[in-house]
């Protein structure tokens, strides 16, 4: 095999994913990380097994005997020896693609005495880092334009936070999607095709070989032919439009007709674009000026495309699902999907010239397969926008906050997050975690409980309390880095700093709490 | 250097968890500053594959402080795993992921015991089984979660009111992924469901009618199918079909491109064609190291009691946003698999060889070439040849003398099921009653509970 086929065959199951385009932003992606204990190492393995181009490990420790007791990246001639460089070393040899170095200082002071330190990077994973450093660093990667992913695992507990100011998503492929067909209001060279198909065709294997797409068609045609051309809306008449369509039918295993009854709600949707749709094209950053990223202008360019040719639809998707049919049926659907895809690609470019035109950019400064795609998933855009962590930590979304604290499934994680920031201050006051040490644990439990009450009276929050368990529980943990939880939390950092670099999927939206206690994680969104 | 792997203060965090006591803690939770070492000592874990799942499951384990583990996997290493399987490298390839995975965790981890088994998990006998305290599985095959779970559950014993006998119940952590999705569960037969009990969980695929690849083919799978399964057999006379066999690929995407051409479809691609013969589930780090910790964790709550237990199932979902759930399913009381075993009632003539007939034709069981067992003795065994030798002679008897004349008990039996086409080896519980004859003790309490 040679070295690019080797490549290719190593990347495999993960291209199958997010692609060639997916794989070489990654492969251009600098990643930092911050503090390289289990938490930290773990996400950075999995980024560099997947292929991620470069990484910074920044940690100021020397590997002590408790780090082999949960840091797999770490071994026993590594104690004594600098963190940073014995966590880079391994990761190195998972992936010799990858430009590993580190740098031996630790991250609070670099984000103290340093701040330009960051701004070379593609991301920076922050993990275990006390809250005073987290809201520093949180500005300095935001003025950069640096994406910040915050982890951090603490004994049965942990969490994962995104922080940027905005991350906007073409190809965010959604699991379960309704395909883009049309039925509800065909095109003329749609229906004038389905015209030229007779329903009433006698051959029973012509019959059971029609698309279901054709048979809608006619068969919308002929009920709004009989409804004052209304399509069925009703719960009524769809019963009575599925049983027209059963009154076509040769015999009852024709699968084509069973697909159509199936499909039969598709011609009453109703037309114009979901209520997301409408939000991102009605959202203020479509008054675009010579500054605005690619994503606006193209959201620009939708905003009038929709308004005008579109007739109120989005470009059309252009692909049609797989469905009973002789292959020369089904071959000119999708040719005609397809063309009128491309025609709506084309005005659409069009538009997005004139856009860069009237804001004093260059016009052909967006590329074709750039327009091509955003068309294809122009009803799928996904925006992400973050508060900052400052914000978010002195004025939490407070009915949010309120409804969580009254919530049964919500109660561990509305718990842990206040505990978190209970732990930072609680080692503010006494410089260390609760519970380090043994022995005397209730007295740490009566120091930490009045903190924890105090950041929720600061935020308003008088009535409710967190459970007496729950910070017995964080004491319990005495700032502990569990492998299994350290895993689990670095393998979710890492899983959202590819989302975010490759820009497919749609990221993390607030603070995902982990529960390792009955496993009933969640996010919250303050 | 010193022996640091008994060094206590090597397993400061973990035992924080072990050695303080907790108000949110499992039943059984017995805290000590000795408890690590006592589940190193005694604990015995056996880990079901050694691929994605299964080299994190090893780490992950052995840094919970689990020192006797045992992974099995039938598998050697090959290029397309090493995006993910991080215990193997290039030079790795071809050699037993088991037996490599083994001997990397071991050198990492000082103290940790892993013994590695380079075979098929049907290969191992019950007794095998039978020794580890837990199980984890890192499978990504319905049949072969099916048969561990059905040799977990064959453990499990039942009193005579029906209740499992708490000492009989072998634990079974699962997980999966594909792709940015993922599940995690815990069985403990006879409590919580069984891989059997929910078996809905797990749609079989769906596979294209021959008649569209046949004649009415539409995309790139259906003419890449065409080639494998219908174009390979006529040209290739008996020749069997090898997906690992990169001459018999280049084969197949080259009739399917040319039959795609023919039809004017479009996007026949070498990696599609591999995708679709071998039907590849897209697999990643990510989710499969999430997938993993929350097995360990899991784990070694359950043998630890340290906090609560997954009840009992977990979804995991990263492509949009980080979603979990946590579904607690209820079993099936009737359960072939985990249940008290399927009832049936013989005449006390009934012979070992009229008794293996019944159970092929008997509907539920549907239950060809089996062997069977009666309290770990083996009645009629169908392999080895030597077995089956040893064992001919007992076909000619009548169970019930073959069974100590007991009127009421357990037997076990394994063999094929299923109809025609989709056979599985599995194993079965059965209980056996013979009628007409007096058994006091189990009437009596039958008459007393009714």
């Amino acid at each position: 095999m040679t070295v690019a086929e080797t490549k290719k065959t190593k990347y495999d199951r993960q291209l199958r994913i997010w692609g060639e385009q997916g794989q070489s932003a990654l492969e251009n992606a600098n990643i930092c990380l911050l503090n390289c204990g289990p938490t930290g190492s773990e996400a950075l393995k999995n980024l560099v097994l997947g292929g991620i181009g470069s990484i910074t490990v920044v940690d100021g420790s020397k590997v002590e005997i408790y780090d082999l007791g949960n840091n797999f990246l770490l071994d026993e001639d590594s104690l004594g020896q600098s963190k940073a460089k014995c966590v880079c070393s391994f990761l190195q040899e998972l992936n010799d693609a990858v430009k590993a170095k580190f740098v031996e200082e630790a991250p609070e002071h670099l984000i103290e005495k340093n701040p330009s330190f960051f701004a070379e990077f593609t991301l920076v994973i922050a993990t275990q880092l006390m809250e005073t450093s987290l809201v520093k660093l949180d500005k300095i990667c935001r003025q950069a334009n640096v994406m910040l992913v915050v982890a951090r695992s603490y004994g049965l507990t942990g969490m994962v936070r995104i922080s940027m100011k905005e991350h906007t998503v073409i190809e965010s492929k959604p699991d379960h999607f309704l395909d883009d067909l049309r039925l509800h209001h065909p095109w003329p060279e749609l229906i004038e095709f389905a015209k030229t198909v007779d329903l009433s065709v006698t051959d029973p294997v012509i019959h059971k070989h029609t698309p279901y797409i054709v048979i809608l068609i006619n068969m919308a045609d002929k009920w709004a032919k009989e409804h004052s051309g209304c399509l069925p809306s009703t719960r009524q008449e769809k019963k009575d439009f599925k049983d027209l369509i059963k009154a076509h039918m040769l015999s009852m295993d024709e699968e084509n007709y069973k697909e159509a009854l199936e499909a039969s709600f598709k011609v009453s949707i109703s037309r114009g674009i979901s209520s997301e749709l409408l939000q991102i094209i009605n959202d203020t950053a479509v008054e675009v000026d010579s500054k605005s990223p690619d994503f606006w202008v193209l959201v620009a360019a939708l905003k009038e495309f929709i308004e005008n040719e579109g007739d109120g639809e989005p470009p059309l998707e252009g692909s049609i699902p797989d469905m009973t049919s002789s292959t020369e049926s089904y071959i000119t659907l999708q040719k005609i999907y397809q063309a009128k895809a491309e025609s709506d690609c084309i005005k659409m470019e069009q538009r997005v010239k004139g856009i860069l035109k009237r804001i004093g950019r260059d016009p052909d400064g967006i590329s074709k397969a750039y327009v091509k795609s955003f068309c294809k998933n122009a009803r799928k855009l996904s925006i992400c926008r973050y508060r900052n962590i400052e914000d978010e930590f002195t004025s939490p979304c407070l009915p949010e906050l309120q409804k969580c604290l009254n919530d049964e499934d919500y109660s561990f994680a509305v718990g842990f997050y206040i505990l978190l920031r209970a732990v930072d201050r609680f080692a503010a006051n006494y410089n260390r975690l609760p519970g380090i040490f043994d022995g005397g644990l209730n007295e740490e439990i009566s120091r930490l409980k009045p903190i924890a009450v105090g950041i929720l009276n600061e935020l308003g929050l008088n009535g409710p309390t967190l459970s007496e368990d729950l910070i017995t529980e964080m004491c319990r943990y005495g700032g502990a880095e569990l492998h299994a939880v350290a895993a689990f939390v670095g393998g979710v950092a890492s899983q959202e700093v590819i989302k975010l670099v490759t820009k497919q999927f749609v990221p993390l939206k607030g603070t995902f709490m982990f529960n390792g206690i009955d496993q009933k994680s969640q996010v919250l969104v303050l | 250097m010193a022996d640091l792997s008994s060094d206590p203060r090597r397993w400061r965090d973990v035992d924080k968890l072990l050695a303080r006591p907790g108000n949110i803690v499992g039943q059984d939770f017995e805290p000590s500053p000795t408890l690590r070492e006592d589940i190193g000592e005694i604990a015995r874990v056996l880990v079901v594959g050694a691929g994605g799942l299964g080299c994190e499951l090893l780490k992950d384990l052995a840094l919970s402080g689990f020192k006797n583990i045992d992974v099995i996997d039938m598998d050697t290493i090959e290029v397309s795993n090493l995006n993910r399987q991080f215990l193997f490298r290039l030079q790795d390839v071809g050699k037993s992921k088991a037996e490599v995975a083994a001997e990397r965790v071991m050198k990492r981890v000082s103290g940790v015991n892993i013994t590695p088994h380079f075979c098929r998990i049907e290969d191992k006998d019950l007794d095998f089984y039978n020794d580890f305290n837990i199980i984890v599985l890192g499978l990504d095959s319905i049949e072969a979660r099916s048969y561990i779970n059905s040799v977990a559950c064959g453990f499990l014993e039942y009193d005579a009111d029906d209740k499992p006998l708490l000492e009989t119940i072998k634990p079974i952590v699962d997980g999966g992924t594909e792709g940015f999705k993922g599940h995690a569960r815990v069985i403990l037969p006879g409590r919580t469901p069984c891989f059997e009990c929910n078996i809905w969980l797990f749609p079989p695929q769906v596979k294209f009618p021959l008649c569209t690849l046949a004649e009415t083919p539409r995309t790139a799978a259906h003419c890449i199918e065409y080639a494998h399964l219908i174009k390979w057999g006529e040209v290739h006379h008996g020749k069997p079909f090898d997906p690992d066999d990169p001459e018999h690929m280049q084969w197949v995407y080259a009739e399917a491109l040319k039959r795609a051409e023919l039809f004017g479809i479009t996007g026949v691609t070498y990696s599609l064609t591999q995708g679709v013969v071998k039907n590849i589930i897209p697999a990643i780090a990510s989710t499969n190291a999430v997938i993993s910790a929350a097995c360990a964790l899991e784990t070694l709550k359950i043998v630890s009691g340290c906090s609560k237990t997954l009840s009992n199932y977990l979804t995991y979902n990263g492509m949009e946003g980080t979603h979990i759930k946590v579904t607690d399913f209820i079993r099936e009381t009737d359960c072939l698999v985990c249940g008290p075993g399927t009832l049936i009632e013989l005449d006390t003539s009934t012979t070992l060889l009229q008794f293996i007939r019944l159970l092929e034709e008997h509907p539920k069981l549907l239950l060809s070439k089996a062997s069977v067992t009666y309290r770990g003795k083996n009645l009629y065994m169908q392999s080895p040849p030597i077995l089956e030798e040893m064992t001919r002679s007992n076909l000619q008897f009548a169970l019930l003398d073959l069974m100590d004349k007991v009127a009421k008990d357990t037997i076990h039996v394994s063999g094929m099921s299923g109809k025609n086409d989709k056979k599985t080896s599995c194993l079965r519980k059965l209980r056996v009653v013979f009628k007409g004859v007096a058994d006091g003790i189990t009437n009596m309490d039958t008459t007393d509970s009714s």
